[in-house]
């Protein structure tokens, strides 16, 4: 800092000409930053798989999980009613509105499971679940669900290949606004 | 439209539509009034036999001016209604008490409020706000900062995708305007147009959407248009003038003007363009919408045009035949609203109301109607149009197009379904008691 006083108004004069050279688009109000610095904040996972972070887990390892964690709120094998929702079976769609929406008979992403269980879940203490301990969970609600086998291992490149039954079902209201 | 000068004689008053709905100017000084002066002529005379009084409150020094200023207590029950009122481990919901509120502007202690995992408690001082992704060069931002960007202000309503959700019930729920349609407000909000936050920090043109995500519990996210960003998106910083409430997601949220409120992300904290939605829980499930025959809606975005009468409505009791102005509130996520029309006699014929300006794009406008009670049962209906010349629906339509539940809903605290934005009708009977009904 005292070297830069020291310099004196010579200098100065000279970093606020060369500062327009990003400001004269920009207010340089905001920070820059760098991508890895904003790692630990950068959870959202598309539904293509990007931004799935390393690890895996199998419904077994879920099972385990789910009875500490998650069967307070949502219930024996997911059938919710405790607080939490559904996270397992699902009636046709075909009956209107009053048909509960889960996540078998819902969803259009199997990576919304992963991305919302890591961001949220479980209430009491978001956050505090490995992404490992994510992932076995995402897989014992995706095996309750009958959508993958007892024995199939959910990781950043399985998970994205699974089939939701409804992800075709849908139409958009306001396709101009997108 | 000019007032009419003291002294000059009014010309009567205009029936416009069936059951006593009046002309929209009558009493709004604009060269309308009533012709009946004996109700005037017979309130007088009773009034001379009650000579008026000094109250005590006008012969001793009053209370203390404080520094932040709250109600009358004698309006301690306007206040909003709680989903869950101990803070269990749910969402919670508070509702406008529009039953009880008039104007436009909703005071900020009584705008809506959900929070699906609790208020956070966030730190003005360490909150950030990040921009990144698909840009040139990822800024970070704090609110000292983004205040001292030029600001904009506007007024927009805020509502969320499942207010007047008990609508969908095949019966008509007996609860207030506040039961029904509480989840809808209009503030004043002010802040930074998201574009020049997008623009400092550079948006590839392959970027067409952003996440925007909250710092509480959930880190509730939503994904958004980055074409919504470019129309009218704020991160807005001030509410009617004040900072943030903080369940309306201080110290900054994203304002979409006219789209769901869950998307309008309160406690922002960062923005990432990228190329694709990211199908976040709330957009995969809740504000997606199953249609009759099992299809589905997803990005439905938009609240659609809409109106309810505020006044009279359920709960009030008319004490007596005679006059009274209908009153309530109309709005479109469209734009401006362009006229509201009301009925008295359950749609068979309709007036068109006066609006009290200035009419706002994706703003809460006022409409009031005089009409003249005649003491037989009347059904009071509102029905508005926006600018672009979208008709709120009528029931039947609405109800052929986006169902209704089999069963009647038993608690406004239900959701069967999103964006219902039909008619609501107010049954008055002989005896002046309002009902909620169906027509």
């Amino acid at each position: 800092m005292s070297t830069r006083k020291a310099l004196g108004g010579c200098l100065l004069a000279l970093a606020f000409a060369v500062a327009p050279a990003v400001s004269a688009e920009n207010t340089g109000l905001g920070k820059p930053i760098t991508e890895a610095d904003i790692k630990n904040w950068d959870i959202a996972i598309l539904p293509d798989g990007s931004n799935l972070p390393p690890g895996s887990g199998t419904p077994a390892q879920g099972a385990a999980l789910y009875t500490q964690q998650c069967l307070g709120c949502h219930g024996e094998d997911g059938k919710g009613g405790l607080g939490g929702g559904p996270l397992a079976g699902g009636a046709p769609l075909t009956n209107g509105i009053e048909t509960p929406k889960t996540i078998g008979n819902y969803y259009p992403y199997a990576t919304t499971i992963f991305d919302y269980i890591r961001r949220g879940m479980p209430f009491q203490a978001p956050r505090s679940l490995t992404d490992e301990q994510v992932y076995a969970l995402t897989a014992y609600i995706l095996s309750l669900n009958k959508l993958i086998g007892a024995n199939d291992v959910i990781d950043a490149k399985t998970l994205p290949q699974v089939k939701m039954p409804n992800r075709d079902n849908f139409i958009l209201p306001y396709p101009d606004r997108i | 439209m000019s007032f009419r000068k003291r002294g000059q004689a009014a010309p009567p008053i205009e029936h416009v539509a069936g059951n006593g709905l009046l002309h929209r100017r009558a009493l709004l000084g604009r060269g309308i009034a009533f012709a009946g002066a004996v109700t005037t002529g017979a309130a007088a005379t009773a009034a001379a036999a009650d000579p008026l009084k000094d109250e005590k409150w006008s012969l001793e020094f009053g209370g203390i001016t404080p520094p932040l200023q709250t109600p009358s207590p004698y309006e301690k029950d306007v206040v909003r209604t709680l989903s869950n009122p101990h803070g269990e481990f749910r969402n919670s919901h508070a509702r406008t008490p529009h039953h009880l509120l008039n104007g436009t502007i909703t005071p900020s202690s009584m705008h809506f409020s959900i929070n699906h995992c609790g208020i956070p408690n966030i730190d003005p001082a360490k909150h950030k706000l990040v921009v990144h992704g698909l840009v040139r060069q990822p800024l970070e931002f704090t609110l000292e900062k983004l205040s001292r960007y030029p600001l904009v202000t506007r007024l927009h309503f805020v509502e969320c995708a499942g207010n007047s959700a008990p609508m969908f019930s095949n019966e008509p729920l007996q609860v207030t305007a506040q039961a029904l349609h509480g989840l809808a407000s209009n503030s004043e909000w002010t802040g930074v147009p998201l574009s020049v936050l997008l623009d400092e920090a550079g948006i590839d043109p392959k970027a067409k959407w952003l996440v925007a995500e909250g710092a509480d519990g959930q880190m509730l996210d939503r994904s958004v248009p980055v074409k919504k960003a470019y129309e009218d998106a704020l991160v807005a910083i001030y509410q009617n003038g004040e900072r943030l409430m903080p369940g309306n997601g201080y110290p900054m949220r994203l304002l979409l003007p006219g789209y769901q409120g869950n998307m309008n992300v309160k406690f922002l904290r960062r923005i990432k363009a990228v190329d694709q939605p990211a199908y976040s829980m709330f957009e995969s499930k809740t504000y997606s919408q199953i249609l009759p025959g099992g299809k589905t809606w997803r990005f439905h975005f938009l609240m659609e045009v809409k109106s309810f009468i505020t006044q009279p409505s359920f709960g009030y009791q008319l004490k007596e035949p005679g006059f009274y102005a209908i009153s309530g509130v109309a709005y479109s996520g469209t734009g401006r609203i362009a006229r509201v029309m009301v009925s008295a006699d359950g749609g068979k014929s309709w007036g068109e109301a006066a609006l009290q300006g200035p009419i706002y794009p994706k703003a809460f406008t006022r409409f009031v109607m005089p009409w003249r009670w005649d003491g037989q049962p009347a059904v009071l209906q509102s029905r508005a149009w926006d600018e672009a010349g979208n008709a709120q629906p009528l029931r039947a339509e609405f109800v052929a197009a986006r169902g209704q539940t089999k069963e009647p809903v038993k608690t406004p605290l239900a959701f069967p379904n999103q964006h219902y934005n039909s008619i609501t009708s107010w049954g008055v009977d002989g005896k002046g008691e309002i009902k909620h009904v169906y027509a």
